[in-house]
């Protein structure tokens, strides 16, 4: 399957919001995946995503590490 | 508990804590003030001579504890950094230049604002302004870069300063000095101020509560998490002022607690704190929460904000309520220049397209 991913470990506020819009602007039925580290940007995320009619699976992965996946 | 509920019940906190920490003998609208209270340290300290600006702050040792403790307890204490951390210290010095011409940081702004001073009107302007400016810059891709998880050494300077802190506030070595006179010597009991500050350190850290974040989502996603908190720290505080403290109320531009009336420089002030809070991604308040949950480029961005604190006293940059002053002024439009630089020199659209978003097919 084909999928868009955005890589947003260590990027500061709003960074991983920013390349998560920019990801979604563009969403064409493609899965979106999305990489973070902290909470704070999984709930960010997660808010504007849910705002914009979009469900979102959170995962975490090891070393600390979240996925989050994002799809219509 | 939706997030919207907590987010304004965390705002009503603060708040309310901003009113009761005046009854209780802060300064006038000052309640709670990140950059009024790390001054009031870095000249305890002895790192400006001020004399009306000297106390340790229990409610900053409170908000680096208290986030400190919740994080640790919410397994997010993560120990982390690397991302420009010298071009942090620069930003977080001129934020607090521009703080310290305006008199306030952006919380303060808030807490003025609820008390009728007009002057935070024009503050708020300036701040959104520069929330403005340094949101064109996001969009075209600025970025400090990357941090990295770190060994986690680092992580604990912030909880070390707050002890280290608390044992001078305590013990009183010959060393520190406290003002006998001024904001600096009006201070609500340590037991109340630091309870308070735990309060706030613990419950921002769980709701992310920040001035410039507030600002910067409305504007740049239509998001208004946490706007709503912020109405609601305007609000409790109000509510507060009206109910506890009326005499106090005063509606209008003149003979405001410590502020004063020039527009141009509140409104620069301002500006720069706006613009150098958006670009660090958080407002003081939220750099000491992150400085404390291990964030060692938020720890060097609140070096930066004491060491622009001491220099804004040792240099006249500082206002007073009687006004701004010359050399606070040039600092401003240097810190507006060299905070611009930055961001035009850190927004390199293609590149982090490149690194951050990649597609697989």
């Amino acid at each position: 399957m084909s999928k868009t991913q955005v890589d947003a470990r260590g990027r500061s506020c709003p960074e991983p919001v920013i390349l998560t819009k920019k990801a979604l602007d563009q969403y064409n039925g493609e899965v979106v995946e999305v990489l973070v580290d902290l909470e704070v940007a999984v709930e960010n995320i997660r808010r504007y995503a849910e705002n914009h009619g979009f469900a979102v699976s959170i995962s975490e992965l090891s070393g600390e590490d979240y996925q989050l996946t994002i799809k219509k | 508990m939706s997030s919207r509920l907590q987010i304004i019940l965390s705002g009503l906190m603060v708040g309310k804590l901003g009113t009761i920490l005046v009854l209780f003998g802060n300064p006038v609208n000052m309640g709670v003030c990140v950059a009024c209270f790390y001054r009031d340290i870095a000249g305890s300290v002895g790192l400006h001579q001020a004399g009306v600006v000297q106390y340790i702050r229990p409610e900053i040792i409170g908000f680096i504890l208290g986030a400190f403790i919740i994080s640790k307890m919410k397994g997010e204490f993560r120990v982390r950094g690397g991302s420009s951390p010298i071009i942090r210290f620069l930003l977080g010095f001129f934020l607090m230049i521009g703080a310290l011409v305006f008199l306030g940081c952006p919380l303060r702004m808030i807490l003025r604002l609820a008390n009728g001073d007009l002057n935070a009107v024009t503050g708020l302007f300036g701040y959104v302004a520069g929330i403005f400016v340094g949101i064109q810059f996001i969009k075209q891709g600025f970025s400090l870069g990357r941090s990295v998880k770190q060994k986690p050494v680092g992580g604990y300077t912030m909880p070390l300063f707050a002890v280290v802190l608390l044992a001078l506030l305590l013990l009183r070595p010959a060393f520190i000095t406290f003002s006998t006179e001024g904001p600096g010597a009006a201070a609500a009991p340590i037991w109340m101020a630091l309870g308070a500050g735990l309060l706030i350190g613990g419950v921002l850290q769980r709701t992310r509560l920040c001035t410039a974040g507030g600002f910067r989502d409305a504007i740049l996603i239509k998001d208004y998490h946490f706007m709503w908190g912020l109405i609601a720290i305007f609000v409790a505080n109000l509510a507060g002022n009206l109910i506890f403290n009326f005499e106090a109320f005063n509606l209008g531009f003149e003979g405001q607690p410590i502020a004063h009336t020039d527009h141009l420089w509140n409104f620069m002030g301002m500006t720069l704190v706006g613009l150098t809070a958006v670009l660090l991604g958080g407002c003081p308040l939220r750099q000491t929460i992150l400085a404390s949950e291990g964030d060692t480029d938020a720890i060097i961005t609140v070096v930066g904000l004491v060491a622009g604190a001491a220099f804004a006293h040792n240099f006249g940059l500082a206002s007073s309520p009687a006004g701004s002053t010359f050399n606070g002024q040039v600092a401003v439009m240097i810190g507006l220049a060299v905070t611009l630089g930055i961001a035009v020199l850190s927004t390199q659209t293609s590149v982090s397209m490149e690194r951050g978003v990649k597609s697989n097919v």
